[in-house]
């Protein structure tokens, strides 16, 4: 049994006017199953409007449901976290689940100093005492390597820079011990080279812990660096599912070889880019069979009417894609 | 004498300039841009954000020079100083015999037809009000001695074609009914509207996502190759930067750390900072990802209000000395130029 296992997962939200689940709703993830386990980088890799986000928003329980109608099954040790009751639920978040987001001046509240901000999260969760917290706090900005943290957590968010506002950010989501980090574009925001400090201090952390990493994201350079499985989201669905090292060797999805093909490279320099065409796909709008097939350059008349599935290939990867098998003798 | 004919005249004048390629478009000498900050009280100051603190460089006709740097470093300001949205505070832009922030009416209007800017944002920066008809019309209402009334719509047509766009869908919709990549490709029609020699670009993919940005960088190719027109294209993405460019110069803190053709930048970077930038790139190949030597800089760029003495790197360079800390180095060197006490040997 998988540390956290996401099986059927489907989000909708209501369209204009109408409710979820009737016409013109949106299916923003749509039958999504993931395993991680134990102290794994499992990268899902999407772009705008692919349902990454919603999918890890569903998996965290932040999701307002209504409007949103949750489906499926989202299991962490084994037991059913969709059908807690919300106080049941905010036991989970915090510690089992860790969270980062992409903006940490949006999480964090901006009216109390980053040290309140930790000890009243020790002190709610853990029972801990004014000081004892206050003291916890300190140790948590000092693991997280900011520089003078017993002076540090006297100040607002507003007097960190953006890379140090993501540590903090990742202070709180720790504080508990979470078995599960789930990070939402945790480096997006962040120049170059701010990032690289940042996923640095999320992998020893992961060393230190051996908790696992749901790492959200759109970025296929980050996601060779840190990820050990990835999860290639499209329009709601997982297309391709492998270990990081057969996704770069050689994709198993058209979506994916024109999103390695289209990346102008640090290493070295190309001559033409290959561009995918047209633009992703409106979730309101889906086309009909493979929601790729109107930017596949493989695209033939069985994607254009039927959906494909995602089906099993050797070595424990999956594609979504009715020329897998095709595919991955090419890439060979 | 016509209002028509004196305008021509002026774009004789300067037309002198748009010559034959490897001619030098656009010159920028010691370009400063300070801010005055507000103090803490009323009435005091804050001192200055010296956003940009002496850059300068040369385009040449046709060529692209890529400028990078982090958020902060003032590669924004120096593009908004390029096109004369923003005033300098010392030196200068000159295109051809024109100095761009000394000229006035009807120069200064001729000057800015010959260059335009492309913005990061294609949310933002396309009118919501209006359809892409009337915001590819516009240039020539502003400058309407370009073209003929009667040839602007066919003109505006081309424009959609060479981007890319179906002039017979797309000419009566609104900016909202576009995606991304699509806006962006009015921003671009829009910025080629009076045939500039200069088309500065700000960013101009970050906003779109990794499958369109391909499209954009590629399109702004082939219009160079088809028009010869030259591009100074900054962004914080160094592997896009070094797809497009001829040339790269590395912004840090308000200056140029380094200057150079892009391979020899890339693979044999001499300032601490242009190879620590470089460093921290993933790299999308994870096969010996763990071998992989990083130079993981410390902290934050300091503040451009309070930057270091001497060099303004030296806080967060591993082989700084006290000669860093009292002497700042000059940017020396032609076309491959450092501005470091130690540059490194290639590696």
């Amino acid at each position: 049994m998988a540390l956290l296992e996401v099986e059927e997962l489907r989000v909708s939200f209501p369209g204009p006017g109408g409710a979820a689940g009737s016409a013109g709703a949106v299916q923003a993830v749509n039958g999504v199953s993931l395993a991680l386990e134990s102290g794994r980088t499992l990268a899902i890799l999407g772009e705008s409007g692919s349902g990454k986000s919603v999918t890890a928003q569903a998996v965290m329980g932040i999701l307002d449901v209504p409007p949103a109608r949750v489906g499926g099954s989202v299991r962490l040790r084994g037991r059913e976290l969709l059908t807690l009751t919300p106080k049941q639920r905010d036991r989970v978040s915090g510690e089992e689940i860790g969270m980062v987001f992409q903006d940490a001046m949006a999480t964090l509240n901006p009216v109390y100093t980053v040290g309140e901000q930790l000890a009243e999260l020790l002190r709610v969760r853990r029972g801990l005492s004014r000081s004892a917290a206050r003291r916890r706090a300190i140790e948590l900005v000092d693991r997280v390597h900011i520089p003078a943290a017993k002076d540090r957590v006297r100040d607002y968010p507003h007097q960190f820079s953006g890379g140090m506002r993501q540590r903090i950010m990742i202070a709180l989501a720790i504080a508990l011990e979470p078995d599960v980090l789930i990070a939402d574009e945790p480096t997006t925001a962040l120049d170059v080279t701010v990032q690289a400090q940042v996923m640095e201090l999320i992998a020893e952390i992961q060393r230190d812990s051996g908790m696992a990493l749901l790492l959200i994201t759109h970025d296929l350079g980050v996601v060779a660096e840190v990820a050990d499985d990835v999860a290639v989201m499209y329009a709601g669905r997982i297309v391709e599912r492998a270990s990081v090292r057969q996704v770069f060797a050689g994709p198993a999805h058209p979506y994916t070889e024109g999103l390695l093909a289209s990346m102008p490279r640090i290493d070295r320099r190309d001559e033409e880019l290959y561009a995918i065409p047209g633009a992703p796909p409106n979730p309101a709008r889906l086309p009909s069979g493979c929601p790729f097939h109107l930017r596949c350059p493989r695209a033939d008349d069985v994607c254009r009417a039927t959906l494909p599935a995602l089906e099993p290939l050797p070595e424990g990867r999956a594609s979504a894609c009715h020329h897998r098998e095709e595919l991955l003798h090419v890439s060979r | 004498m016509s209002a028509d004919d004196s305008g021509q005249q002026v774009a004789d004048k300067l037309g002198r300039h748009r010559a034959e390629p490897g001619d030098l478009v656009l010159r920028v000498d010691r370009l400063v841009r300070h801010f005055p900050v507000k103090g803490r009280l009323p009435f005091t100051s804050g001192g200055v954000v010296k956003a940009v603190d002496g850059v300068s460089f040369d385009l040449r006709r046709g060529e692209t020079l890529g400028i990078v740097g982090e958020s902060g470093c003032g590669k924004s300001t120096l593009a908004r100083m390029l096109v004369g949205l923003e005033r300098p505070t010392a030196g200068e832009v000159r295109f051809g015999d024109a100095v761009v922030h000394a000229a006035r009416g009807r120069e200064l209007r001729a000057l800015r037809r010959r260059i335009q800017i492309v913005l990061q944002d294609p949310y933002t920066s396309l009118n919501p009000r209006r359809t892409i008809r009337e915001i590819l019309l516009q240039p020539f209402e502003i400058h309407p001695d370009v073209l003929d009334r009667r040839r602007r719509l066919d003109r505006v047509r081309e424009l959609l074609d060479l981007v890319g766009l179906d002039a017979s869908v797309h000419l009566d919709r609104y900016p909202h009914q576009f995606s991304g990549g699509q806006r962006q490709r009015i921003g671009i029609a829009r910025a080629l509207a009076l045939q500039p020699d200069v088309i500065v670009c700000d960013e101009p993919v970050s906003a779109l996502d990794v499958s369109v940005q391909a499209q954009v960088v590629n399109l702004l190719e082939r219009l160079q190759r088809e028009l010869g027109v030259a591009y100074v294209f900054i962004a914080h993405d160094l592997s896009v930067v070094r797809h497009i460019s001829d040339r790269v110069a590395v912004m840090y803190l308000g200056k140029l750390v380094e200057s150079g053709p892009e391979p020899m930048l890339y693979d044999a970077p001499a300032h601490p900072y242009t190879r620590a930038l470089l460093s921290a790139v993933p790299v999308p190949e994870p096969v010996g990802r763990a071998e992989r030597k990083r130079i993981l800089l410390s902290g934050d760029p300091p503040s451009p209000v309070d930057p270091p003495s001497g060099c303004r790197f030296r806080t967060r360079c591993w082989q700084a000395t006290e000669t860093c800390a009292s002497t700042e180095p000059p940017l020396t060197g032609d076309a491959r130029a450092v501005a470091c006490h130690y540059p490194l040997a290639a590696a």
